[in-house]
């Protein structure tokens, strides 16, 4: 009997290939992973499509979808392009969730982190503002941010991850007070590990996997804002933004509903993949969770 | 020493207590933002009256106290919002609180009956669903319920404006009531129900959501646990396991969100108000920032904020009450 005929078992594949089995048993969440994959495709080629500017006349005014082969969507009131500005929209949306996302994600982690870590006065002082900035409702906070900075897109998308970093930063600092006195905490601290060293190499790495969860939701909830102030005529009118086209539409809602029937379901199946995305990481992380 | 004071009372106390702080700071951050803003009331009021001369300007600045220095100015909102005190509207011509009075109305109708509706629905369907878990009734509820979630509630507004009121013509298109009806007793309730109805459909539906899947996570766990095995052992039948042992259980998770999502539900309003014309304070606090209407913004949030506290105690309470193991400290 040689080495080779004992039954090991063989060796497990390298993690992300578990990963991607576990996520891979859940229909709903391929089904977000594909929507997600086209959403990405349309803001990468947007420049394919059109070459032009999204926001010039195309054609005749109020053109109904699939008459003219040029401009397949149909056009708008003032001739543009749907389909280059659905495009093009992809980009600002796809944009102001990231950013707004990576925002907010970082002041909850600095926030919640100290909080977590430190306790005492701190944590005091760090959850009453918190509190305020979760007592304000977050979109009159919004639009107060906006009314002071302006609505150019970068204000904008500053302004989303502003008014939505409380719940990571709840998030990451109850991670923080269940993590900072474990074992492998304390042995650290032993051998004379500085408290920053302590934050962002030891607990920060074992808190993030359910923030990175959440960071789904945030990117939904950034999107759904962005379009929302949009739609309101606050958006940056510079340029081709799903809200904008929407709120534009409303104008000819009696005439040409597709206007903004069209970008209206883009917004839908671009949160939907989001959610489902969030979902199907949530399952594949914590296998156990599901029964 | 015993002072016979119900402990719900002292509870309250020291909620007020907490709750100040966080009120206080909301205000001065609030007033130093605005202060940042290009422009203030006076520039707005010269810039409607199409211009004026730099001395009348500045006899303007003095007027309302904007040529003192800003904590001075800081200290006297102060002073005057601990009585109570909002100043002028410069918009409307009226003490703030009266303008917000007159709004309060509409949102709290538009709040209360868009929260019920989410959250009975919600409820309902959830533990509907988890009762047949992965069934085609679940999938079914489960699917509609992340659509419900991921749709906005503007585009929701204007397709349900497009085939309810310009193609079917069944429903106002917005405003509260007929302007020229004058109606009188239940003519009254009828007309302003009927203005409702969209607004509260597109309010509720992304809150729906919320506690759709709550609920059915929730039910889902609850009914696993031993005192459920326990209580159909002894025969309770299916309906009495549901409602008696497994929903006040699983009800507990969802009265949480029901605090925590009430100042995001205010926060939508801003749109739906403003897509439908209902005059409430969401549709005003669009229309102050749109018109720099300053003392009007810091009004709203004000009474947001309060409004928003004093609606998470509430939810507490009856957190409470429905869960004896809970005490209120």
């Amino acid at each position: 009997m040689t080495v080779l005929d004992t039954d090991l078992r063989p060796a497990e594949p390298p993690r992300y290939v578990m990963f991607w089995r576990r996520y891979r048993r859940n229909r709903a969440a391929l089904l977000g992973l594909i929507l997600f994959t086209l959403v990405i495709l349309m803001a990468a080629i947007a420049g394919i499509v059109d070459s032009g500017d999204p926001l010039r006349r195309a054609g005749p005014p109020l053109t109904a979808p699939f008459i003219d082969a040029s401009i397949p969507l149909g056009t708008d009131q003032l001739g543009r392009n749907i389909l280059s500005q659905l495009f093009y929209g992809a980009r600002i949306s796809l944009l102001v969730g990231v950013v707004a996302t990576l925002i907010s994600i970082l002041i909850g982690i600095v926030i919640g982190a100290i909080s977590g870590y430190f306790g005492g006065w701190v944590d005091d002082l760090l959850m009453r503002i918190t509190e305020a900035f979760q007592t304000i409702p977050n979109f009159v906070l919004l639009l107060t941010l906006v009314a002071i900075l302006g609505s150019k897109i970068e204000w904008i998308t500053f302004a989303i991850g502003i008014v939505s970093w409380t719940a990571p930063a709840r998030m990451v600092r109850a991670e923080f007070m269940s993590l900072r006195n474990r074992e492998f905490v304390d042995a650290a601290r032993n051998l004379g590990v500085s408290n920053s060293a302590l934050i962002f190499k030891e607990i920060l790495p074992n808190a993030l996997p359910p923030i990175i969860v959440y960071a789904s939701v945030i990117m939904a909830m950034a999107i759904l804002l962005e379009s929302a102030l949009a739609f309101l005529g606050l958006g940056d009118p510079n340029y081709a933004s799903w809200g904008n086209m929407i709120g534009q539409g409303r104008a000819v809602l009696r005439t040409a509903w597709y206007c903004s029937a069209i970008p209206g379901i883009a917004i839908v199946l671009t949160v939907l993949s989001f959610s489902l995305l969030g979902e199907g990481l949530n399952d594949a992380m914590n296998p156990r969770q599901k029964q | 020493m015993n002072l016979n004071i119900p402990p719900i009372a002292i509870y309250a106390l020291r909620r007020l207590f907490q709750a100040i702080p966080v009120i206080i700071l909301i205000m001065i951050g609030t007033f130093l933002l605005l202060k940042l803003a290009p422009g203030d009331t006076v520039d707005a009021l010269v810039g409607d009256m199409g211009g004026a001369d730099a001395a009348f300007i500045a006899r303007l600045r003095a007027e309302y106290g904007l040529d003192q220095p800003i904590w001075v100015q800081l200290w006297r909102y102060m002073a005057k919002l601990a009585t109570f005190d909002l100043g002028q509207s410069f918009v409307y011509e009226q003490p703030v609180t009266t303008v917000l009075l007159d709004r309060l109305g509409t949102t709290l109708l538009l709040m209360a009956t868009s929260l019920s509706l989410a959250f009975s629905i919600g409820i309902v369907l959830g533990a509907f669903a988890a009762r047949r878990a992965y069934s085609l009734t679940d999938n079914l509820i489960s699917t509609l319920g992340l659509i419900f979630y991921a749709t906005p509630s503007f585009f929701l507004s204007l397709m349900m404006m497009l085939l309810f009121s310009v193609k079917l013509g069944w429903l106002p298109v917005g405003g509260i009531k007929t302007i020229a009806g004058f109606y009188t007793g239940w003519d009254h309730v009828v007309d302003v129900a009927r203005h409702l109805v969209m607004p509260t459909a597109a309010l509720s539906l992304i809150y729906l959501s919320f506690y759709l899947r709550l609920m059915r996570s929730s039910v889902i766990q609850v009914a696993d646990q031993d005192f459920v095995r326990t209580a159909r052992a002894k025969g309770a039948g299916e309906t009495r396991l549901m409602v008696h042992h497994i929903m006040r259980n699983a009800l507990l998770p969802a009265v949480t969100l029901f605090g925590l999502q009430f100042s995001a539900l205010l926060g939508g309003s801003v749109v739906v108000e403003t897509i439908f014309t209902l005059p409430g304070l969401g549709q005003l606090a669009y229309q102050s920032v749109i018109q720099r209407d300053m003392n009007t913004l810091m009004g709203i949030i004000f009474l947001c904020s309060i409004i928003v506290i004093l609606v998470n105690f509430l939810t507490d309470l009856l957190y409470a009450r429905l869960d004896s193991r809970i005490e209120l400290t």
